[in-house]
């Protein structure tokens, strides 16, 4: 099996590996350097659990090979805020009871993240829409839409308190 | 309505207070079972069986074990040595562990492979060859009972056919001679096919033992740690783990809905595997593997539903055929292998009912476990909703005037129901009154008229159910004998705050707060003081695990019974520090206080540090109570859901343009948390509705075995639901509480098959099994169509 030297940048630190080149992204990232808040619940891009931000985007780290992610910047739910502060996701989410079981918010968070990036101010079914990839079973969705409307309107109003 | 009785800072029960479990989760720090790493830990993976039915004539592992990295292969001749290689189910069947000779059912495990890392095992499992002569698989479970079939299940003595079981409850003579003397009397075949809980954590564990202390520690994603360790003990008491050197801890669980109920094969192969490697063994299953063994469901019910010509309804007879898979794995109490089912004559006052089942094997999966229902309540109040709407359709009677005229009425409880349940409290009108007036169905009715007049297909469905949960008092209810109570534990340390522990285990339901709820309002400490703990065999009490909507029933009685323990305890140490006599003090929440003098008094971190520092002569020290709650009763939670959809008759495409879920559930704890658990449960009873079934060939093959074609429900799927509350409270429960987690799934599923059934009705479709799918739609409408 085929070895690869990757660098890579992960929760602003920086990170070297020799890789198999079957290693998936989510295996390096959860047994390799132990950062469990990525899970897998299927291993064909359908549940999201395993969603991670790469170069700025959401993607599904269950069908990416760590080689792929040489030279990347990779952003996971451990670094998403400060320890011991939220992010206005992170508040929304436990504001609004956006969470069950608590296996699917890691990805659903990361989701989120992108698309307020993309879309700062989402109608409900835009919501909806961006969060399709990512399957919750407990929360019925309500109130995960709930938790992206509050962020929305919280990073909107402290974006206009700096401007 | 429901007084808060405490502040919002003291957090008691009728608070929406925020999740206490959040924090961890939020931050990437839950500890699932997959998260769980121990030094040396190697990785199993399962070679499973690609034939619904075959002969194993032989297994390699030569060219595994050549590969480095690993360092076993496991087959049912292994486990054999030890008699390991067959396990008893929950309902007293036998599964295979690991099969010596024949495989019953695509998917099943075949040999097990160890190695040092997830990766090389697959490997070797690719590797392992299987010699197998596949046989024709036995699919059609109505074909079970044919004087030809296969008998599948020789290995059981005195097995003859392909029976299970038969079962039975009421009268069947006077409910035949009911519906023959009947003015009307509606029939149908309702089938609920297999589906599956899909959790989107899938099942594993990590047994590790050792073997110079010669304990054995499990992590596992257990419902009920409880009940597996003892299981456990019973199945490998003879090689030696005896219940008290086996520990398991189930920790956060990624979503359970009783899919992590049972042992599954997989639990015993990485447990034996660890025992005679002496190393943690790891076994996760992934999404194939989760969704193609156990399932729920699959029911095949022929009911008929007689009344008066006027729509007084005075009879209901179900007949069912149940197909179990290739052995009854039912997680279901003991004296009760159908559950719940006898639920099914509904939210209605007749005299005559009658069900009967009989369970079959076929060669699919076991299973017969939940989806968030184990025990067979939805299949129940499907059979009931749909027939009562089809007894509306036929004599021309709104089904919602049919419901309010059939209703068991509020004065009525406690009601024997004519299958043997007494249900305990509720108050229907109410409830159905109350969703029809948030929905605004007279006006729906009116634009249902409307567009009608102008071709379209609209349609409104109602479900009025009654649920049966909280299993149970345990002169009814066991599992493999041991009594379905639950329990609490309760220490107050000497400040003042406190660690509870309960032998349910939570998975998402925010037990962690709503537990510590119950405390505050029992004792008036505020509930961020007190740590709730959960899942350890070795530190919690002994309790049944979580399911069935059992936990607020049984354990959260359990924690207000040990609290009024302490509160008793705690009189006398107020009375002695008072210096009054203990029948001059009273209580209001938080403190003790000498009647008539309310200055005079002592809270409870007071008397809870005397517990400990100052406690009168005599008096046993400490501020510490344990309570095993077994309840007089099932609880009756009940609501009235009515959904509103469009049916596009072009394409067949279903658009469910409103929701609305009232809930009698009682008492309420956080009403946040219970909103939170119907909107799940709703959309866990659209899934079934309109997305999901488990799909077989004739060869027994399942053709949807990943969340590519296993449509569970994303966010678009998934309407906006809207929620509302009447509330009766629980007459025998401590906290006047019943359980809702379930309530949604029950009644979701028939009431958005009403709703699309009514939209079809111009066109002469009177029924359609669930998954009511656009392609289902479809091909119905071009039926009727040809026909008309």
């Amino acid at each position: 099996m085929g070895k690869h030297n990757i660098t890579l940048t992960i929760n602003g630190e920086s990170v070297s590996a020799e890789v198999e080149s079957r290693l998936l992204l989510v295996h390096f990232i959860r047994e390799n350097l132990d950062l469990t808040g990525t899970h897998i619940g299927c291993d064909t891009s359908n549940c999201g659990a395993c969603t991670i931000m790469l170069d700025g985007k959401s993607i599904k780290s269950c069908t990416y090979l760590a080689v792929r992610a040489d030279g990347a910047e990779i952003t996971t739910i451990e670094g998403v805020a400060e320890p011991g502060t939220n992010s206005h996701l992170q508040k929304a989410f436990h504001d609004q009871h956006g969470l069950h079981c608590g296996f699917c918010t890691p990805g659903m968070i990361i989701r989120s993240m992108d698309l307020l990036k993309t879309n700062p101010n989402p109608t409900e079914e835009e919501i909806r829409w961006g969060i399709s990839g990512n399957l919750c079973r407990c929360t019925g969705y309500n109130n995960i839409v709930k938790s992206v409307q509050q962020a929305a309107t919280e990073m909107a109003k402290e974006k206009e308190a700096s401007v | 309505m429901f007084k808060c009785k405490t502040s919002p800072e003291v957090g008691g029960m009728g608070h929406s207070v925020k999740r206490k479990e959040d924090a961890r989760f939020l931050h990437g720090k839950g500890n699932y079972v997959d998260d769980v790493k121990l030094p040396g830990q190697l990785t199993m993976v399962l070679v499973r069986s690609p034939y619904a039915y075959a002969k194993i004539k032989g297994i390699n592992k030569e060219k595994a074990l050549a590969i480095p990295g690993v360092l076993a292969v496991i087959t049912g001749y292994d486990l054999k040595e030890f008699n390991l290689h067959w396990m008893p189910t929950l309902l007293s069947d036998t599964q295979m562990v690991l099969p010596t000779d024949t495989v019953m059912h695509q998917s099943q495990e075949v040999c097990a492979v160890i190695a040092t890392d997830r990766y090389i095992a697959v490997d070797g499992a690719e590797a392992v060859e299987v010699d197998y002569e596949p046989m024709k698989a036995l699919v059609d479970p109505w074909k079970a009972l044919d004087a030809d079939a296969p008998l599948l299940r020789p290995d059981k003595e005195g097995q003859k056919d392909n029976q299970i079981y038969h079962w039975e409850r009421g009268e069947r003579e006077k409910t035949d001679a009911a519906i023959a003397a009947a003015d009307v009397v509606v029939k149908e075949r309702i089938y609920l096919p297999r589906i599956h809980v899909a959790s989107i954590e899938t099942c594993g564990c990590v047994a590790s033992y050792d073997k110079d202390t010669q304990k054995m520690l499990v992590y596992m994603t257990s419902q009920a740690p409880h009940a597996i360790r003892t299981i456990l003990a019973l199945v490998a008491g003879h090689v030696g783990l005896s219940e008290e050197k086996i520990r398991i801890i189930a920790q956060d669980i990624g979503g359970g809905f009783g899919g992590k109920v049972p042992v599954y094969p997989g639990y015993v192969i990485a447990i034996a595997a660890s025992f005679l490697i002496g190393k943690p063994v790891k076994w996760i299953e992934d999404r194939s593997e989760n969704l193609v063994n156990g399932f729920a469901r699959d029911y095949h019910m022929d009911c008929e539903l007689a009344a008066t010509k006027d729509g007084k309804i005075q009879a209901f007879k179900v007949s069912t055929l149940a197909d179990h898979g290739y052995t009854d794995s039912s997680a279901n109490p003991s004296k009760y292998p159908t559950g719940m089912f006898s639920i099914c004559t509904g939210s209605y006052d007749y005299e005559h009912a009658f069900a009967e089942l009989d369970a079959v094997y076929t060669n699919k999966a076991p299973g017969g476990v939940a989806y968030r229902c184990s025990f067979r309540v939805t299949e129940a109040v499907h059979a009931i909703e749909r027939m009562v709407d089809k007894l509306a359709a036929k004599i021309g009677k709104d089904p919602a005037q049919l419901r309010f005229e059939n209703f068991i009425k509020k004065e009525q409880f406690p009601y024997e129901s004519p299958l043997g349940w007494s249900y305990d409290s509720g108050d229907y009108k109410q409830t159905l009154e109350k969703a029809m007036d948030m929905i605004g169905y007279d006006d729906y009715k009116k634009e249902q008229a409307e567009k009608r007049a102008q071709g379209k297909l609209m349609g409104i469905g109602i479900c009025t159910f009654t649920e049966v949960v909280g299993a149970g008092p345990s002169k009814d209810f066991d599992i493999l004998g041991i009594a379905m109570f639950d329990s609490a534990e309760i220490r107050v340390h000497p400040t003042g705050k406190a660690l509870a522990r309960f032998g349910t285990k939570t998975q998402g339901q925010g037990h962690e707060t709503t537990y510590a709820q119950i405390l505050a309002e029992e004792l008036g400490i505020p509930y961020t003081d007190i740590q709730i703990e959960d899942g350890d065999t070795d530190t919690a009490p002994y309790g049944l695990g979580t399911y069935g909507s059992r936990s607020t029933p049984t354990a959260a009685a359990a924690a207000a019974m040990a609290a009024r323990k302490l509160r008793a305890k705690g009189k006398k140490i107020a009375a002695h520090l008072l210096e009054v006599s203990e029948d001059d003090i009273d209580w209001e929440v938080g403190k003790y206080f000498v009647k008539g003098a309310p200055e005079k008094c002592k809270t409870i971190q007071e008397v809870a540090f005397a517990a400990y520092t100052n406690f009168p002569a005599g008096m046993e020290p400490g501020f510490e109570a344990t309570h095993y709650y077994d309840p007089p009763n099932m609880t009756f939670p009940n609501g009235a859901y009515i959904c509103v959809v469009e049916v596009e008759e072009e394409t067949g495409a279903i658009d469910v343009k409103r929701f609305v879920a009232i809930d009698d559930c009682g008492n309420i704890i956080n009403p946040m948390i219970v909103e939170g658990q119907v909107h799940g449960g709703l959309t866990q009873g659209i899934a079934p509705a309109m997305y999901e079934g488990i799909v077989y060939d004739d060869e027994g093959n399942v053709l949807n075995g990943t969340l590519m074609d296993y449509l569970v429900p994303t966010a678009v799927e998934s309407p906006h639901w809207e929620t509302g509350h009447t509330i009766t409270p629980s007459p025998h429960h401590p906290l006047g509480a019943k359980g809702v987690a379930e309530s949604p799934t029950v009644g979701a599923p028939p009431a958005i098959a009403n709703a699309i059934i009514d939209a079809l009705s111009p066109l002469g479709i009177e029924h359609l099994d669930i998954p009511i799918t656009p392609a289902k739609v479809w091909e119905a409408i071009q039926v009727a169509k040809a026909k008309a």
